[in-house]
């Protein structure tokens, strides 16, 4: 299977099954409209005829061969031989937790997934006990995985930041008896932010994601206060005191964009000049029927944005300047595994989220949906049904990612965006499933102006 | 040197396959995301 597009001016082909990417000219875009296995050793007749209107025919042999030594060489129409390892990951160890440590929160996002913090559950903070229990629970069932990721999540954790301190001090000094070494996150909306907090984020988080939407307007007419008024004037100096003093540690200025904002690159943009380098801009998720949402409609608007802010991108690179930008990032030689690559995030299997009742869920997004509450740490109890159905949503028991183009870069997709979406973590959520395919084109498309940048420069 | 054809790259997902699989790397959703889902743009941690 390849999947072939024209994008900023390049025709681009992926040849799904080994990843292989390939700038061809437009001979050889038609010729592959033509041709598949199984390859004759010359050209097919009725091939020439058909195409050397518009080509000559020696071009169209010539083509016809580099097709052939591509096909041979294993990376172009190449086969789909990995549901073997689907099975693979089914009895792995839970590495990594999100642990909900407020469900309360200092702002009222129009959007928020989860009800304005509480995920409709009741404003609850979680205490310590609770918090050391769900470290013993990692730590109890992660096996011989000795990176542990646990996430500061909320609501907004700094609601309750004297319990994160005291949970990273009880994790930390677990990690040499257990042979383990945690990696801690936090994501915050920085309402909370001062000196103190900024420092302990710093030493102690290997990521941190900062949350905010972008130009002033943008972000003040969606993430405000209880009071109704903005939050950007309060935390962009304290994004930009905690990153200057950050280092080269990772974070990500976060922004989510709505149907409010769909000239989102011009967001992104704005964080960039504000001085940050590592962005992320993620669509909204929620109910299709609300004023904010993106739905069918929107898609042919983000879909050329997001091709505007890819080519901005390349612009900007090319005087010299750069930032990642989250969805466009991707490693086509050193990226993850294909047995990896067969499931998304590991919601439900590797990865669970817990409130601050002690209660076990796939992740952060299915909290509150009791058909998917895995169990409770106090009662011990943990559902080992639910894990296995969650291992087993790999591509390959996903009607749509089956025969997807994308199946081996977004691996699935979100198993609750299709739960929200579809009542089904195996039905992919079709707009999801658009956005990543158009985010793909462009990342990919970036990978090949770059390389041609790069020759250029080198001729 | 093809003329009609550059390739970008020079990794095959198919040799990753055979020493894959061991389950060191990042769960995906840990870093920027928490509402969509990609997974080629981690890390192979081995």
């Amino acid at each position: 299977m390849i999947h072939k597009y024209k994008l900023n001016g390049y025709n681009i082909i992926l040849d799904v099954n080994s990843g292989g990417v390939h700038i061809v000219d437009e001979l050889t875009y038609d010729l592959l409209d033509n041709v598949k296995p199984p390859f004759e050793k010359e050209c097919p007749a009725n091939v020439i005829e058909k195409m050397q209107r518009f080509y000559q025919e020696r071009e169209i042999r010539s083509c016809y061969e580099e097709v052939v030594e591509l096909y041979n060489s294993g990376i172009l129409y190449s086969d789909d031989d990995y549901e073997k390892y689907a099975s693979y990951a089914v009895a792995s160890p839970v590495k990594a937790m999100c642990l909900l440590i407020s469900q309360d929160c200092n702002l009222r996002c129009e959007y928020c997934f989860a009800s304005t913090g509480d995920y409709g559950c009741g404003r609850k903070l979680m205490d310590l006990t609770t918090g050391k229990q769900a470290i013993d629970f990692l730590l109890e069932n992660s096996g011989d995985r000795e990176n542990l990721e646990l996430d500061f999540f909320g609501g907004e954790p700094l609601m309750n930041f004297e319990v994160v301190k005291q949970i990273v001090e009880y994790a930390r000094s677990k990690e040499a008896e257990y042979k383990k070494r945690f990696r801690f996150t936090i994501t915050t909306n920085g309402m909370l932010l001062n000196d103190d907090v900024i420092d302990f984020v710093n030493k102690e988080m290997s990521n941190v994601v900062l949350s905010v939407d972008g130009r002033p307007e943008v972000n003040d007419r969606v993430r405000k206060r209880v009071d109704g008024t903005g939050s950007y004037d309060r935390i962009m100096p304290k994004y930009k005191e905690l990153v200057a003093k950050r280092g080269d540690k990772d974070y990500y200025v976060r922004a989510t964009f709505t149907k409010y904002n769909l000239d989102f690159a011009n967001d992104v943009f704005h964080l960039y000049k504000e001085g940050f380098d590592q962005l992320s801009a993620e669509p909204v998720v929620g109910d299709p029927s609300m004023p904010y949402a993106i739905t069918e409609k929107e898609l042919p608007r983000v879909f050329g944005e997001y091709e505007r802010l890819a080519e901005m991108m390349l612009v900007n690179e090319n005087k010299g300047k750069k930032f990642n930008f989250f969805h466009f990032m991707l490693d086509l030689d050193q990226g993850p595994c294909a047995i990896k690559r067969l499931r998304g995030c590991g919601s439900g299997n590797e990865y669970v989220a817990i409130t601050p009742d002690g209660d076990i869920y796939p992740c952060h997004q299915f909290v509150g949906i009791e058909e998917y509450k895995m169990g409770n740490l106090m009662a011990g109890t943990f559902d080992m049904d639910i894990k296995k159905e969650f291992a087993a949503a790999h591509i390959y028991s996903k009607e749509e990612c089956r025969k997807c183009w994308a199946r081996f870069y977004c691996s699935g997709g979100c198993n609750a965006n299709n739960y929200i979406y579809n009542h089904d973590i195996h039905a992919a959520h079709k707009l999801s499933c658009e956005l990543e395919k158009k985010r793909l084109e462009c990342a990919i498309m970036m990978k090949a102006a770059r390389m041609v940048e790069k020759e250029h420069f080198e001729d | 040197m093809m003329k009609h054809i550059v390739t970008i790259n020079k990794a095959n997902l198919k040799k990753s396959a055979e020493k894959g699989g061991c389950g060191k790397c990042q769960a995906s959703c840990q870093s920027a995301c928490k509402t969509s889902c990609t997974v080629a743009n981690q890390k192979c941690e081995k």
